[in-house]
């Protein structure tokens, strides 16, 4: 057995059934193998690195597990690099594995040569080069245990081409992990948990703002639990998606940038805010002093870094949303708010979401029939931008790990690979991506991916011919001077979803909408496009700009009876 | 003695090849000071030392070590704030020594107990040894301003905290 081989049998006792990657020349020992079709691991070829990192990604959040991708030495490892920081950002359990130059030609500047440690330093929850082939099989043991425990993030395992080809001579796996620098497992603090008890009960104005602490730790019934119990309204962030059925009254939809009104007024007036797998992002808090200005805080949180790190936190629990959820579901005691209920739903019914139907087709529309015609149920992959939001805002979340977006990162081109790695992980489940023009012509060459390996999604294109977020800011804050956002007219996407031996439809009519989304639907041997072309001037509402408070919020404007 | 918001903490680290980078990457990306840093073996042969002076505001420095805590290879960290430490710094200063101001050279060296390390009567030039904490460097620094300093080397903190308690 080589390094290559432990390598790979030590990936299987890890679970590991399926890799994302591309080859080349100082992965070779490792496709080797990964070859040998004795190990039980499938490995899907991508068409560039940063889709197998995406795709992995969409995988991890789709199930909770570690998502792994592969790519060889310099340009395949440096092409991981968007992924690796869209995993770091969102917290998502990730094992990047690169192929490196052999350790005698390390710091040669050798052909393919990069020092993707050193690259990847900041983005990364940790890193291994491996330098003896007798340790992959720990550093792989280290490196899933660190990837999915505690706040889970990426590792990246780097091995040299001779390291992964020299023998070796006992294949150790450690039955346990020790390492003495880390200790994720925080139990919460029953000081801190009776704490928080104490001011949930004098709380008249609550409000629970969870996010992808709460998705990750899968803790939606300990939530529900809680907020029924003693009556809190709870807030979604973009992370958060979906840890409570949007249709369930307590649920107010998403706060922060683009939330909606009575969710940013609920925090506006709160006197308690319990913030837990959230890190108080400025796309949720906006100018940070003017945020929750009346609200006492309880935070809780697995990483003890993002306690007071944005806010100041009057309780802090360190600890799993899971486990402290379960806590205060059980020791606090149960209360009613009905005025504060009845004001936010006054404030819902003056403001609802809503968007502007006057005859043309709307994103928005697009979204909303989609979510009713799934009943909610859908995976949904999103892209980053306007399209993004709409999703987030119009489609009815159910459940946790529904809604697979770049959240922290924002990285257009996420969507296409991220919902195919939603598939491979869920071939029964519908899987949608929703899209725009400008996202999906980032990575569009993995509807290759989607073909080859026969993973039919669904994708809804939003055409707006233009990078419309961008726009969007022009047009409200940059004084109307359109630079650098237009996406004209190419390619023609029926031909291309054609091209890739997808079907591809166009819908330019509000009326044409569901019966597309309903082919779409029943179509299932083959990946599915619908282009939606819609105007440029639809914007995403409400909106606080940037670093600025609720008092700044632009709302819909109203159409005129 | 140190100056307002100036932190002393020691940062226990696997010794591993690019720890180092570890922790200076993550000082420099969050926009922490390094004042100084002092990189040691120490009683055990897999942990190394990092000794860090840096500047910051108690929220600051709450952040830096919890972020320090974060890093894998960092296995503990102890901050010196408001101990009481043994500190020491060294300093090596190359003066231009003539035949008028070497005896006074050599005098303020004998009260700040410094010493000369070395004489190149051929450069008239001399080599002057301290050791210490920070005050009593910067002192003596401040002090042989006036004469003509050629070259200056002086190391990052280092510190222990008085009695048996580890640190």
């Amino acid at each position: 057995m080589n390094g290559a081989e432990a390598l790979v049998k030590a990936l299987k006792l890890e679970g590991v059934d399926v890799i994302f990657g591309i080859s080349g020349g100082a992965a070779l020992p490792i496709y080797h193998a990964l070859g040998d079709p004795e190990n039980g691991i499938t490995h899907m070829l991508v068409r560039h690195e940063q889709a197998a990192a995406h795709m992995a990604e969409g995988f991890a959040k789709a199930t909770g597990r570690v998502g792994v991708c592969l790519a060889t030495s310099g340009p395949g490892a440096t092409n991981l690099v968007t992924g690796i920081a869209d995993a770091i950002l969102d917290s998502v359990p990730m094992v990047a594995i690169t192929g490196q130059v052999p350790t005698t030609a390390i710091g040669s500047d050798a052909f393919q040569e990069s020092d993707i440690v050193g690259v990847t330093m900041p983005i990364v929850k940790h890193s291994f080069q491996a330098r003896n082939a007798n340790d992959i099989p720990r550093l792989v043991r280290e490196a899933f245990y660190i990837a999915s425990t505690g706040r889970p993030g990426p590792v990246l395992i780097d091995v040299p081409r001779d390291v992964a080809q020299a023998p070796v001579d006992k294949f150790v796996s450690p039955k346990e992990v020790k390492i003495r620098g880390y200790n994720p497992n925080t139990k919460p603090d029953l000081s801190e948990l009776e704490q928080a008890v104490e001011l949930i009960r004098h709380a008249e104005k609550p409000v629970l703002y969870v996010g992808g602490g709460v998705v990750s730790t899968e803790a939606h019934k300990e939530l529900l639990a809680l907020a029924e119990k003693t009556d809190i309204p709870v807030t979604t962030t973009l992370m958060g998606r979906g840890a409570i059925d949007d249709g369930h009254p307590l649920s107010m939809n998403m706060p922060g940038m683009h939330g909606t009104a009575y969710a940013n007024w609920a925090i506006r007036d709160a006197d308690l805010l319990i913030a837990v797998g959230v890190r108080f992002d400025d796309r949720v808090t906006g100018n940070l002093k003017k945020f929750a200005r009346n609200a006492k805080v309880i935070h809780v949180e697995i990483d003890p870094a993002e306690v007071h790190k944005n806010r100041v936190a009057e309780v802090s629990i360190i600890a799993d949303a899971k486990d402290a959820l379960r806590e205060l579901a059980e020791l606090c005691p149960e209360k009613k708010h009905d005025g504060w209920r009845r004001q936010i739903a006054q404030w819902r019914e003056e403001q609802p979401l809503f968007y502007d139907k006057n005859g043309e087709l709307k994103p928005q529309q697009v979204i909303e029939e989609l979510s009713e015609l799934t009943d909610g149920q859908a995976l949904m992959a999103t892209d980053v931008g306007q399209h993004q939001m709409w999703a987030a805002q119009f489609y009815h979340f159910r459940r946790p790990r529904q809604l697979l977006t770049s959240g922290g990162l924002g990285t257009m081109g996420f969507g296409l690979p991220a919902a195919l790695g939603a598939k491979v992980a869920f071939p029964q489940q519908e899987v949608w991506l929703i899209t725009g023009d400008g996202s999906f012509q980032m990575n569009l060459q993995e509807l290759a991916t989607s073909r080859v390996y026969n993973l039919p999604i669904k994708i809804a294109l939003m055409n707006n011919h233009s990078l419309g977020m961008v726009r969007q800011w022009q047009t409200l804050f940059y004084d109307q001077r359109y630079s650098g956002i237009e996406l004209p007219d190419v390619p023609d996407y029926v031909k291309l979803a054609d091209a890739y031996g997808c079907l591809g439809l166009r819908v330019t009519k509000p009326e044409d909408v569901r019966p597309a989304l309903e082919q779409a639907r029943a179509t299932n041997d083959r990946t599915v496009l619908i282009e939606f072309i819609h105007d440029a001037d639809e914007h995403v509402y409400p909106m606080i700009p940037s670093g600025q408070s609720v008092e700044d919020m632009r709302l819909q404007p109203r159409k005129r009876a | 003695m140190s100056l307002p918001n100036q932190h002393t903490i020691s940062v226990m680290v696997e010794n591993r090849p690019g720890v180092l980078a570890r922790v200076s990457g993550l000082f420099a990306r969050r926009g922490f000071n390094i004042n100084s840093l002092a990189v040691s073996a120490t009683e055990d042969p897999e942990i190394s030392r990092m000794t860090v002076v840096t500047t910051g505001d108690t929220r600051e420095l709450e952040q830096i070590i919890k972020q320090l805590n974060k890093l894998i290879d960092v296995i503990t960290i102890y901050d010196h704030t408001d101990e009481n430490l043994i500190e020491r710094e060294i300093a090596l200063i190359k003066v231009h020594a003539t035949v008028e101001n070497r005896s006074e050279i050599m005098q303020l060296t004998t009260v700040f107990r410094a010493e000369i390390v070395n004489i190149t009567p051929s450069d008239e030039t001399m080599i002057i040894e301290i050791t210490g904490d920070q005050n009593r460097v910067d002192a003596f620094l401040e002090t042989l301003a006036k004469f003509d300093v050629l070259e200056l080397v002086r190391t990052g903190k280092i510190a222990l905290v008085r009695g048996a308690r580890a640190t």
